[in-house]
């Protein structure tokens, strides 16, 4: 049995059994909270360059199945967890989950105390770290955990994008002979969706409301996006810190106004930088699949799929231009605003969920009919 | 949409006695919802027949009715409280039902109650099968293809067309009574025709097989402003086909992807809404085909169920106090958590840990009951443990689960693997464990359970480290391995067993090398925010979050599973040790591993240590902890067999000291005390052998009662009338040594049985019941009805009574509470048995007399004094509290899940809970009683009565006021002889063995209401277990002792005699205290 370890920028060491490939790799340390869909979070391109701790002990049980990728590969440059099974057990599943994650060299650190270095982050904020199942000098490993760049002010988002377009036409798959997923409706929108680290799920939803969509690269030129003749705009999650995207920001201004837009995640906070916000980092983010957000114009709560460490500050946001449409519960922060004057939407959660619960699809429907009203 | 303010009186319907299928999760459940809507300014009026109940204590609610949960009776209570709204959803079952039937009769219509919680639409769409079927078809959700049959014929057509095995559910009976799984047709019209029978409605339904799908359960909860939140997600270890309160059940789900999870999720989700469920909690239970991934909804409980005690346990998030809030209009976000205090309750919990229940069977106590599982549930109590992995929490279950056999020792058939594991037992883990051992794979073990092999997975790598531990020995063992084992659940007993060492040698050497437990919080969010709520459970990480605080603090062992003999009593005196404790000032701090209770509330103690009941985890927590004191007299058997262990190793327990409780049990020095101090018991001896059994009975004389030492409820209890039945008892029934010899003493034939509890701080004795039973001794005490005050008892038995238990409670030094059982026969009072502890009675006397026994009790155990508490005992500091009416207390059989199984009364306890009944005179009282028991008395109709002869007088005068009555009679040929003789008119009916039509073919046609049946005292004939066993599947009232037979008549006259009328404890005690 191989021993790995994590080590903090703090000098805080946990030794854990290596599970996964014989690697070393670095990043932010963060957690996650859901139950479900580890896969999903493995190939969650807004995780790239960051080591992810999973909260629920028991991870691996139900292995891996290609429909269930929001990417083309795993994002994740390292694992944490508890116990990691042996077996895989699921009637979908053909690949185990270590081997998933192995073949792109990540390596995971299993028999860990989680919740140690999850009180740890919760108390200190979250920070850098390696996790390395080659090297057992604790020392060096802090060293290297102190050499590696900050989170804030890294555009990871032109890092992960898509370097060329493509259109996409998969809907939404059943993963069951007893879900009875309609079928997805003869396209009648276009929507062109800028790929800051897209998950493939906002994608399906997309297709599933009825949308042919058209993916185009992070740094994508407003012009060229409207030369595209889109009747949407979606701005899509990704990783890293927003406030280094200007160029992103510029584009997305100068699109406010001339198409409807939908931004998730990254994209939101892209939306507040371009309306003239700010966004702070979080102290350990919001990682989970449990968020209540209240949708102040139904007054509903919806149970929500959270991936973001930055968030757009709602003092910063004039009123006069925007109205603030969702909050989460937890800790007050903001979830979602719209233009009073433009048809622009946000959210800061996943409404595409993947992993998470499926409460707040209904955006998608609402962009659609943002689009519907303009024509 | 916060609070209402248009209703401000709420009837709680609480679920009744403790049954097989609903147990103290209601007492818990409705505990809750009346401290929530209390909290709230709401007004609570709380009706349930259970008096071992928390909900029912008066401080809880503003009226409290210990009244039959009939709808006459409960129309009473409404006719005089006037409630303005109804909580249906927090009884059970029982509560729904009786909610239901308030609802049709019109009862609530008349008297302008709203029913809140559920509807009375959704709670029929939920629980009338077709209906459920067309809902959940409408939203999309299949269900296994039925049919509800009203006969066997069509019953068998639809196997025709399905094949078997099929599976039947009678609707509306509690915890699928009367269900099972029907591989051919001969078993499907046996199990058709007893399933038809007892639905209330005389409806099964019939089920394609999802046998050995995964199963699941979901709990949801939902707002007015339809807010949906799921508390929790619950895998089933046990596949379909093994009751939902008899599978394993693990907390989170393991085995479904998010997607797969997600679409279980929106079911049950759409499943609440068009059901209706407006407020409150449901939970909704799935099945996974694994091979193709096919889902089926199963069923859907409209309210707080057995899943959803265990959901808020598992998860910190309390489900029926949350629900109690929905109901009066609040929405879920303006609810707060109160383990965070910050975040809201609208939320999905999140866990970091593993929750593994376990169900506890007793099938040992009904010989000739078969010990397999089906869709009919058996166990009688459930154990729960937390875990930071599945394995840990696994072990931790099965040791909470006090066998009786130390875990590992099992003895286990080679032979028997592949049967046992087939064929669903109590035992089966057992066998997986074994057959792991003897070299099975996962997969093979897989084929023969079901069972999903991420599950058999974990048991096996567990078993190979326990064969791996097996080669090491105590002095060698690395730190690494030892680790490991801790890490995977393995108990330091396990250890030492395997090391031929003793558990405390495992415990030195594993703190030696720096191995050592630390404790976890529950805290609903995985760490992502601070707890406030010092709920805890143990395990081997790096970081002990238990941060104990430095006030003087006392932990309180509690009383583990439910059991017969040790059930929710236990937990009553549990919970008022914790709030005394607390109104004292003192830090209380529970430790306890049953889900089901109060206890295990995180709000019932400072602090909550969920962790099995064993030295090793005990210790483990008063390593932490430091308490000033253990209080071990309040939780039964569990905590008494741990307390000279403790002491010995310096654990300072409080009260009375474990020496003397240990005392009690040993016979010898017992015996000398009794001789000391001139009170007399039956002859006894006790023995270590077959021969010196034989011996000893011989010389004190037949009828003997033999049982083995330290042992609850009668465990193992029987009456020899002869060499022969010592001769056998000894041979197969028993397992004795030097240190735990057999008990045999001289059985009182005919005696009156008497139980008395008792306050002492050693100076003074305060008697607080002494409560004469209906059934005559040789009927355990726990299966007798009883009353308070005792009704035949002399003025000169009585002082007696009161002079042996005062000069026993001050030569035993008791402090806090003691019970003594008397027995008297010709006019002479024997001792029969003195436990110097909390018993079983404890919260029915306390309710009745309106003392509060615990509280007081562990008042003297802090070390006051029972003078200072005489605000609480109306002045008396000594002699017998009086009761202001007559309060019987009647036990609850399960004899209807265990057919084949004889249900005549003997010295081993079977009843599984117990009702009281309030009158004004005895018959009330008994008449209630019965009718909160489930046998309510005829008020007409036929008398059936077959009595030896040495009854035949008393029967004869009993049949005379049965036949004043205006009762017809029908006896066997000697007793109507005798009946006759006497000039009644009775028709003569063939026994079982003599002819056609006989007493069984009677009861069979329903032409007997009521059957008084008396035994030769011999073991039971086929004929008598034949009508017996009849009159349970039938529903029969039968009454097998002649103290008994004279108490119907007093209820039968009382019935005929007064009118239907209700009393609260508060009024009961109001008055009692202005006559004072």
């Amino acid at each position: 049995m191989s021993s790995a370890f994590l080590a903090l920028e703090d000098g805080t060491v946990f030794q854990g059994r290596s599970f996964g490939a014989p690697a070393e790799r670095s990043g932010e340390v963060v957690f996650n909270t859901a139950l479900t869909g580890y896969q999903e979070v493995f190939t969650d391109p807004s995780y790239a360059g960051q080591i992810v701790i999973l909260t629920n002990p028991q991870i691996g049980n139900y292995g891996t199945t290609p429909e269930d990728s929001e990417a083309t590969r795993p994002y994740i440059e390292g694992l944490a967890v508890r116990e990691f099974s042996p077996i895989t057990s699921n009637w979908r599943s053909d690949e185990d989950a270590r081997r998933f994650l192995a073949k792109h060299d990540i390596p995971i650190i299993s028999e860990l105390d989680t919740r140690a270095l999850v009180r740890h982050l919760r108390a200190q904020g979250v920070m850098r770290g390696v996790l390395s199942a080659i090297e057992s000098d604790a020392r060096k490993l802090v060293e290297k955990a102190r050499r590696i760049p900050r989170m804030a002010g890294l555009d990871l988002a032109s890092r992960v994008s898509t370097t060329a377009t493509y259109s996409w036409n998969e809907p939404v798959e059943a993963c069951s002979p007893s879900e009875h997923i309609p079928p997805a409706p003869e396209p009648r929108f276009h929507v062109v969706a800028y790929d800051f680290g897209i998950k493939h799920n906002i994608l399906r939803r997309l297709v599933q409301a009825g949308c042919r969509v058209t993916v185009v690269p992070a740094l994508t030129a407003a012009e060229d996006v409207l030369e595209l003749a889109p009747d949407g705009i979606f701005l899509s999650n990704g990783p890293g810190d927003p406030e280094p995207l200007e160029t992103q920001v510029s584009n997305v201004r100068k699109l406010i106004g001339k198409k409807p837009v939908f931004g998730i995640c990254l994209g939101h906070q892209i939306l507040g930088l371009a309306v003239g916000g700010r966004t702070y980092k979080l102290k350990f983010g919001h990682r989970g699949a449990n968020h209540p957000v209240i949708n102040r114009l139904t007054e509903r709560v919806e149970i929500t799929s959270h991936n973001h460490g930055f968030a757009v500050d709602p003092d910063s946001l004039n009123l006069n231009e925007v109205e603030i449409t969702h909050v989460n519960l937890n800790d007050q922060t903001l979830e979602g605003f719209r233009h009073r004057h433009h048809p622009v939407f946000c959210v800061q959660y996943h409404p595409e969920a993947a992993p998470g619960p499926h409460d707040s699809h209904y955006l998608f429907d609402d962009f659609v009919k943002l689009m519907e009203n303009e024509q | 949409m916060p609070r209402r303010n248009d209703i401000h009186r709420i009837l709680i319907i609480g679920s009744g006695p403790i049954v097989i299928g609903q147990a103290c999760e209601f007492d818990y459940s409705g505990t809750q919802a009346a401290k929530a809507l209390r909290a709230d300014g709401f007004e609570v009026v709380l009706v349930n027949s259970n008096p071992a109940t928390i909900m029912t204590d008066p401080e809880l609610a503003d009226r409290t009715y210990v009244e039959p949960l009939s709808r006459r009776y409960v129309e009473e209570i409404i006719r005089k409280e006037r409630p303005d709204a109804l909580l249906s959803t927090v009884g059970g079952q029982t509560g729904l039902n009786l909610s239901v039937e308030l609802a049709e009769a019109g009862i609530l219509e008349k008297y302008g109650v709203e029913l809140i919680g559920a509807k009375i639409e959704a709670i029929k769409k939920a629980e009338d099968r077709l209906l459920f079927k067309d809902a959940m078809r409408a939203i999309g959700l299949e269900t296994p293809q039925s049919r509800l049959v009203k006969n066997v014929a069509a019953g068998l057509e639809f196997a025709e067309q399905t094949g078997y095995p099929c599976i039947l559910r009678p609707s509306f009976t509690l915890g699928g009574t009367g269900g099972g799984i029907a591989y051919n047709r001969e078993e499907l019209a046996e199990i058709l025709e007893r399933g038809l029978d007892l639905s209330p409605v005389h409806e099964v339904l019939i089920e394609e097989s999802v046998l050995g799908w995964k199963e699941f359960e979901l709990e949801v909860m939902r707002d007015l402003a339809d807010n949906c939140i799921i508390v929790c997600s619950i895998e089933n270890f046990d596949p379909m086909g093994v009751h939902t309160g008899d599978s394993i059940t693990v907390a989170p789900a393991q085995t479904l992807t998010d997607r797969e999870y997600q679409m279980m999720r929106d079911g049950a989700i759409r499943c609440l809404r068009e059901i209706g469920v407006d407020t409150g909690g449901s939970n909704v239970q799935f099945a996974i085909d694994p091979g193709s991934g096919r889902m089926v909804i199963i069923e859907m409980n409209p309210r707080v169920s057995r899943s959803s005690a265990l959901a808020s346990k598992a998860t910190g998030f309390p489900i029926a106090k949350i629900a109690a809030k929905l109901a009066v209009g609040y929405r879920l976000d303006e609810i707060r958590n109160d383990i965070t205090r910050k975040t809201p309750a609208c939320f999905e919990p999140t866990i970091d840990y593993v929750v593994a229940k376990i169900p506890k069977w007793q099938f040992e106590k009904f010989p000739g009951a078969e010990a397999a599982l089906g869709t009919q549930m058996k166990s009688v109590g459930e154990v729960m443990a937390i875990g930071r992995t599945f394995k840990q929490a696994l072990w931790k279950g099965m040791r909470s689960l006090e066998t009786g056999k130390a875990f590992g020792s099992e003895k286990l058939e080679k032979s028997l693997i592949s049967q046992r594991l087939i064929t669903p037992t109590p035992d089966r883990l057992n066998y997986i464990r074994f057959a792991f051992q003897n070299g099975y794979s996962v997969e093979q073990v897989r084929e023969l359970t079901s069972i999903d092999p991420w599950f058999l997975e974990q048991v096996k790598e567990v078993v190979d480290l326990e064969g791996e531990l097996n080669r090491l020995a105590v002095e060698t063992v690395s730190r690494e391995v030892l680790a490991q084992a801790k890490r995977y659940g393995i108990s330091d007993a396990q250890l030492a067993r395997g090391w031929n060492t003793d558990e405390l040698a495992v415990r030195e050497r594993r703190k030696a090398l720096g191995v050592r437990a630390v404790f976890n919080r529950v805290d609903t969010c995985a760490a992502e925010f601070e707890s406030f709520t010092p709920y805890l459970y143990s395990s081997y990480e790096s970081a002990c979050e238990a941060d104990p605080s430095d006030r003087k603090k006392v932990m309180i062992l509690g009383s583990g599973p439910n059991r017969i003999g040790q059930g929710i009593e236990f937990d009553y005196c549990c919970c008022h040790a914790s709030f005394a404790l607390q109104d004292e000032g003192i830090e209380s701090i529970m430790v306890n591993c049953n889900p089901e209770t109060v206890s295990t509330d995180y709000d019932t103690s400072d602090r909550l240590y969920f962790e099995p009941l064993t030295l090793e985890h005990v210790l483990n927590i008063y390593d932490t902890e430091k308490p000033d004191g253990v209080i071990v007299q309040f939780g039964g058997q569990t905590p008494l067999t741990l307390a000279l262990p403790l002491e010995r190793l310096g654990v300072p327990i409080i009260g009375t000291d474990p020496k003397n409780i240990d005392l009690a049990e040993d016979r010898k020095l017992f015996g000398k005390l009794l001789d000391d101090l001139g009170v007399p018991a039956p002859e006894n001896g006790t023995a270590t052998s077959v021969e010196e059994a034989c011996a000893v009975a011989g010389r004190i004389g037949y009828p003997v009662l033999v049982r083995p030492s330290y042992v609850l409820g009668g465990r193992a209890m029987v009456i020899a009338y002869d060499e022969e039945m010592v001769r056998q008892y000894m041979r197969e029934a028993v397992t004795f040594s030097q240190d735990r010899p057999v008990l045999i003493d001289r059985f009182l034939e005919d005696a009156t049985e008497i139980d008395v509890d008792a306050l002492s701080d050693s100076e003074d004795v305060l008697i607080a019941g002494i409560m004469e039973h209906i059934e005559e001794a040789g009927v355990h005490s726990g299966d007798s009805s009883c009353v308070l005050p005792a009704k035949t008892l002399t003025p000169q038995q009585l002082g007696t009574i009161e002079d042996y238990t005062v000069r026993l409670a001050k030569a035993l030094h008791v402090i806090g509470l003691m019970n003594v059982q008397y027995a008297i026969r010709n006019g002479k009072v024997y001792v029969l048995e003195v436990n110097p502890r909390a018993s079983r009675t404890v919260p029915y006397v306390s309710k009745a007399t309106g003392v509060p026994l615990p509280k007081i009790a562990v008042g003297l155990m802090l070390g006051r004094k029972l003078r200072e508490f005489s605000s609480l005992t109306g002045g008396r500091t000594d002699g017998v509290l009086t009761v202001p009416q007559d309060f019987v207390k009647s036990p609850v059989f399960p004899f209807n899940k265990f057919p084949g199984v004889d249900p005549a009364l003997g010295p081993e306890m079977r009843s599984t809970g117990e009702v009281m009944g309030v009158g004004e005179n005895f018959g009330e009282a008994f008449a209630k009683a019965q009718l909160s028991a489930g046998t309510p008395l005829p008020e007409k109709g036929t008398v059936f009565v077959s009595v030896n002869d040495h009854h035949k007088a008393e029967a004869v005068e009993v049949a005379r006021r049965f036949a004043a009555l205006g009762f017809q009679l029908v006896a066997t040929r000697g007793t109507a002889a005798a009946l006759q003789a006497a000039g009644l008119h009775s028709k003569t009916v063939f026994k079982v063995n003599e002819g056609r039509p006989n007493a069984v073919d009677l009861l069979k046609a329903g032409a007997i209401q009521l059957a008084i049946y008396t035994t030769t005292g011999a073991p039971a004939f086929f004929d008598e277990k034949a009508i017996r066993r009849s009159a349970v599947m039938y529903r029969v009232p039968c009454i097998t002792t002649m103290s008994g037979a004279r108490a119907a008549a007093d209820a039968v006259e009382a019935r005929r005699r007064d009118p239907i009328r209700v009393w609260s404890l508060q009024q009961i005690h109001e008055q009692k205290q202005t006559a004072v």
